[in-house]
């Protein structure tokens, strides 16, 4: 059985997508919406990287409960940063990378979720089953953020 | 409450004229004058309210002028008094189906503002860094040539329109087609976006579309009226009256107030919750949970006309009423007893406003309201009703007409077929109408303005250099040398002192046009004088605007058709034709001299529709709605397939959500929450209710409210000077202290600087609410939180005598207090008071669903 090996690598994607979800918000500060959603959603992904490692000791796997940490120094620098580029319309383009970003790491996200669930159905796991649903149910609503960010703020910057 | 009588009986003497009770009555010491009782199904009793200068008797008036409040969002009918062209007095309409006569302390004495020797009578440009009067040509025209400039340059992105909730329909028609069928920027919204966003959200997320469930005579029949965050004791002071009345009479409703001040509301409830400020969500997920656990829900309503049932009886069985009572510091019994009441009610009217609004997770609070009367079934019938409520007077018309950024009559801007639509009724291409994302919204607007993509901001009617939160930054923005700012207004306001360009505007009674109120009801307010020195209706300034700009159809001909307010009133009609805000069976003429009208009015309902929804029909179908929603956490927003696969046949929709806590909780340095708001005696930034003698002398000051234990805690005394600070700024208030929530402290937010020295900015310590509040919005609605921030407060010297601030609103003081620092008007605040029928005459009514109309 393979469910480790999946829930290991899953993992690892939650916690790459809380980084890049809390970078987003410390680099895009003075855009509040960004700033404040990036902290929120990050904490959902958090709670996902808690709730596979509560479960994946059942499938042979001894992952970390505690979500990984930032380097708090450079989340600062990153701020300041942030009250630099307030004034300066390039910050825009950065945003869509950040923003392009995020939504990748949420899809590869929800690519291993689905993984998770097939698997847990094949062997009629209604636990593993029900933390990959509504996990899998956060992941999407954050892809959806990112989506519509992208969408919402593209014209604006490009043509702007 | 002992000197409170003492005092009302001082200020009220009734004499009899003929068969007619006639009082005189000080409605500053009683905003909500004499009680008319009347029973439940019974009839609202007439009382027709009057205000003259001094000196004037109804016998010199030359004319009457009709028209309806423009100083909140009521919609009290009332006629100007006119002598030797001036506005000498007001008086309510008796046969208006909203008032029944009745006028509040604004309405009876704010309109002397028209008159004051401040208004702008000149345009103004900046000239060597300086506002410098100038003729309207040069002021248009250095507005029209830099319009075109940054076209050229880089398109219509550049510019943003930010308008208000107070200009009529018209107006707004008028900006809203030329913003986006004539410039074609997605840069378009209201000041409504402050006040009643979440409203409208609220409802697209609930029923699809815009527009009231609700009736104000439900107040009349309702058996339980739950007011959220709703303070409409001095928000709304006539609808509270009526609510006041139904008390007084037999067979009086249950109360249900949430409000984490000790309101008018809240001393009269039958329960009050008063929440921590930032957890409505939990709190209504509680309420919710109690209702469906004890199986209080109309199971038939629920199969035969909504859809996403499960979700919710999913989410809300996770907050059982001990968990919430941790959450929001409710008593569990208190949660459970309130739901008891709406869980037996057989006619529930639920109200909204912005604690709910303003607070945290205000889209989804103000969502599992409606819930509550949806999995009860209580929509579309007489009592049961809900009044997701407006801040402003004509905040409907900002968004029925697209200048909040949506799309005219209610077109939803992700439906091709309504773009197209659209842009045959105006003669466009429909690729030249913004819709390929949302609506840009006022904070996003003024963080383009920030990053200098745009380039040009036109404020129209409003102040948001005092009104948005987070001051400090908003003058940063507003100040930039980069920003091109024009400011239409009727003063010199905090905002238009940092313009480069100044429009002199006619306002209320010097201008006609029609505007809507909360529920739906359409007036007609006539000119009555002449606007001072050369200011112009704001219509006569968009349609100059448009004119050169030569913005054209796709004929080549003037996008904008119409001339004056009567035919851009035709026009607007057109565009709502088969829309739900249908104005096409309602004219001027119609309007003028009965009742205001409830929208949608057409062939088919030629005296307008008293209640929408009734048998369980909504404007949802996925072809006709206004919107398919947004996430309730995320703000994202609901794709087109996805709404189709959820609600196909259009019924109403129930929408969970989970309670997220506020981004701001007190902490070490600042322990306390602060909420800031509206009060009774001034309206927005007080630019005209401070310049009404009656209504300034009421509440001079800003203060702010502490309870008795937190001062206890600080030190504080009333009136006390104390310095408010959060991590954004500091203000300086005298104390009172009241019956608010241990914890909270709460700053109404009408007190700026064009009375100070400062003129646009604090000289020295501030005064103005949004120094301290934060810079975070509901990312459904987009409407900015202005009631969850932590705050410390601390004493600065000690006062020599109570703070000035009102003593008969939720400011009353508790402990002892001066009697004769208590609120009463000046002399010249003697209103009059007819009821023609004397008091509690209305009799039990059996045709209860009648349109009021014929009253």
């Amino acid at each position: 059985m393979k469910i480790g090996l999946v829930l290991e690598q899953l993992h690892r994607d939650e916690n790459d997508l809380a980084q890049q979800l809390l970078k987003i918000s410390e680099r895009h500060r003075v855009d509040h919406e960004i700033f404040h959603l990036g902290r929120d959603l990050a904490a959902w992904s958090q709670q996902h990287v808690r709730e596979i490692a509560a479960i994946a000791s059942r499938y042979g796997q001894d992952l970390d409960p505690r979500p990984r940490e930032d380097n708090t120094l450079l989340e600062k620098l990153r701020e300041k940063g942030s009250d630099l580029l307030g004034r300066d319309a390039d910050a825009g383009l950065l945003l869509l990378r950040d923003l392009r970003e995020v939504y990748i790491k949420a899809c590869g996200v929800s690519a291993d979720w689905e993984l998770v669930a097939q698997a847990a159905q094949g062997i009629k796991h209604t636990d593993l089953l029900d933390v990959a649903q509504h996990c899998h149910a956060q992941n999407l609503r954050q892809m959806k953020w990112a989506n519509g960010k992208l969408k919402e703020s593209a014209t604006q910057i490009l043509v702007g | 409450m002992e000197g409170k009588c003492a005092a009302a009986a001082a200020v009220r003497a009734v004499f009899a004229t003929g068969d007619e009770l006639m009082g005189r009555i000080d409605r500053i010491a009683e905003p909500w004058g004499t009680r008319t009782p009347y029973p439940g199904g019974g009839t609202w009793p007439v009382r027709v309210d009057t205000h003259l200068a001094e000196g004037v008797s109804p016998q010199d008036v030359d004319r009457w002028v009709q028209t309806a409040s423009i100083l909140h969002s009521n919609g009290d009918a009332m006629d100007l008094a006119v002598k030797d062209n001036r506005i000498v007095g007001v008086r309510g309409r008796a046969g208006d189906r909203v008032n029944h006569g009745r006028l509040g302390p604004k309405d009876l004495y704010g309109w002397q503002a028209n008159a004051s020797p401040d208004r702008l009578t000149r345009p103004l440009v900046r000239e060597g860094g300086k506002l410098v009067e100038t003729d309207w040509e040069t002021a248009m025209q250095r507005v029209v040539d830099r319009s075109k400039a940054l076209l050229a340059e880089q398109g219509p992105s550049a510019l943003g329109f930010y308008t208000t909730g107070q200009l009529f329909a018209e107006e707004y028609y008028t900006l809203g087609t030329i913003a986006h069928g004539g410039i074609g920027t997605n840069h378009v919204d209201g000041n409504t976006r402050l006040c009643t966003a979440t409203a409208a959200e609220a409802l697209k997320e609930s029923f699809g579309c815009d527009g009231q469930p609700g009736s104000y005579t439900d107040v009349d029949h309702a058996d339980v009226i739950a007011l959220y965050g709703h303070n409409v004791a001095e928000t709304q002071t006539v609808l509270w009256t009526r609510m006041l009345d139904r008390l007084a009479g037999p067979n009086p409703p249950a109360i249900i107030c949430v409000d984490p001040r000790l309101t008018e509301v809240a001393r009269a409830a039958t329960v009050h919750l008063a929440p921590r400020p930032g957890t409505n969500v939990a709190l209504m997920n509680g309420l919710l949970h109690e209702l469906i656990a004890n199986g209080w829900v109309d199971q038939d309503y629920i199969k035969a006309h909504t859809v996403g049932y499960q979700e919710l009886e999913k989410e809300v069985a996770k907050y059982p009423p001990v968990l919430v009572a941790g959450i929001t510091g409710v008593p569990a019994e208190k949660i459970q007893e309130a739901a008891r009441i709406l869980g037996h009610a057989e006619r529930l009217l639920s109200t909204v406003l912005q604690g709910f609004y303003q607070s945290n997770q205000a889209t989804a609070a103000a969502v599992q309201v409606n819930n509550v009367n949806i999995i009860r079934g209580m929509l579309g019938k007489p009592g049961c009703g809900i009044l997701q409520m407006n801040g402003q007077p004509t905040a409907e018309n900002t968004r029925e007409c697209g200048a909040d950024g949506d799309l005219a009559a209610f077109r939803n801007w992700s439906n091709d077929a309504h773009i197209q639509d659209l842009a045959r009724v105006w003669n466009v291409d429909p690729m030249s109408i913004p819709h390929y994302s949302p609506p840009t919204h006022l904070m996003q607007m003024m963080r383009y303005a920030e990053d200098g993509s745009i380039r040009m901001l036109w404020v129209s009617g409003t102040n948001p250099a005092v009104s948005l939160p987070e001051l400090p930054r908003i003058r940063s923005i507003l100040e930039q040398e980069r920003l091109f700012l024009v400011v239409q207004d009727i003063f010199l306001s905090e905002t238009a002192q940092l313009a480069d360009v100044v429009f002199p505007a006619a306002t209320w009674g010097e201008k006609t046009g029609t505007f809507t109120n909360v529920d739906r009801t359409v007036h007609l307010s006539e000119k009555a004088v002449d606007p001072p020195g050369e200011a112009r209706p704001d219509l006569d300034i968009f349609i100059d605007y448009a004119r050169r700009m030569e913005l054209k159809d796709k004929d080549g001909q003037p996008l904008i058709k119409w001339h004056d307010p009567e035919s851009a009133f035709e026009a607007w009609k057109e565009c709502t034709r088969g829309r739900p805000c249908d104005y096409t069976g309602i004219s001027y003429a119609k309007l003028r001299g009965g009742s205001g009208i409830q929208w949608p009015c057409n062939e088919e309902s030629p005296d307008g529709t008293e209640r929408i929804y009734a048998d369980g029909k909504f404007w949802a179908h996925p072809d006709y709605c206004e919107n398919y929603g947004r996430d309730l956490v995320t703000g994202a927003p609901v794709e087109p397939t996805e709404y189709k696969a959820l609600n196909p046949d259009g019924k109403a929709i129930i929408k969970a959500a989970e309670y997220v806590p506020p981004h701001e909780l007190p902490s070490q340095d600042y322990p306390l929450q602060l909420i800031t708001g509206r009060t009774l005696f001034h309206f927005h930034t007080r630019t005209k209710t401070a310049r009404a003698p009656e209504l300034q002398a009421a509440a001079p000051d800003v203060w702010v409210e502490v309870s008795a234990h937190d001062a206890g805690a600080h030190g504080l005394g009333e009136g006390d000077l104390a310095e408010v600070a959060t991590p954004r700024g500091s203000v300086q208030a005298k104390v009172r202290i009241v019956g608010i929530r241990d914890g909270v402290v709460f700053l109404p937010f009408h007190y700026g600087y064009w009375d100070t020295p400062g003129g646009h900015h604090p000289d020295g310590a501030g005064r103005a609410a949004n120094e301290l509040t934060i810079t975070d919005w509901d990312a459904a609605s987009k409407q900015p939180i202005f009631k969850t921030a932590a705050a410390r407060i601390t004493r600065v010297r000690s006062g020599d005598g109570p703070a000035s601030a009102p003593t008969n609103t939720a400011s009353a003081p508790v402990g002892d207090f001066p009697g004769d620092a208590r609120t009463r008007g000046i002399p010249s605040a003697m209103a009059f008071e007819d009821s023609p029928g004397g008091p509690g005459t209305g009799a039990p009514d059996d045709t209860a669903t009648r349109q009021e109309g014929t009253l």
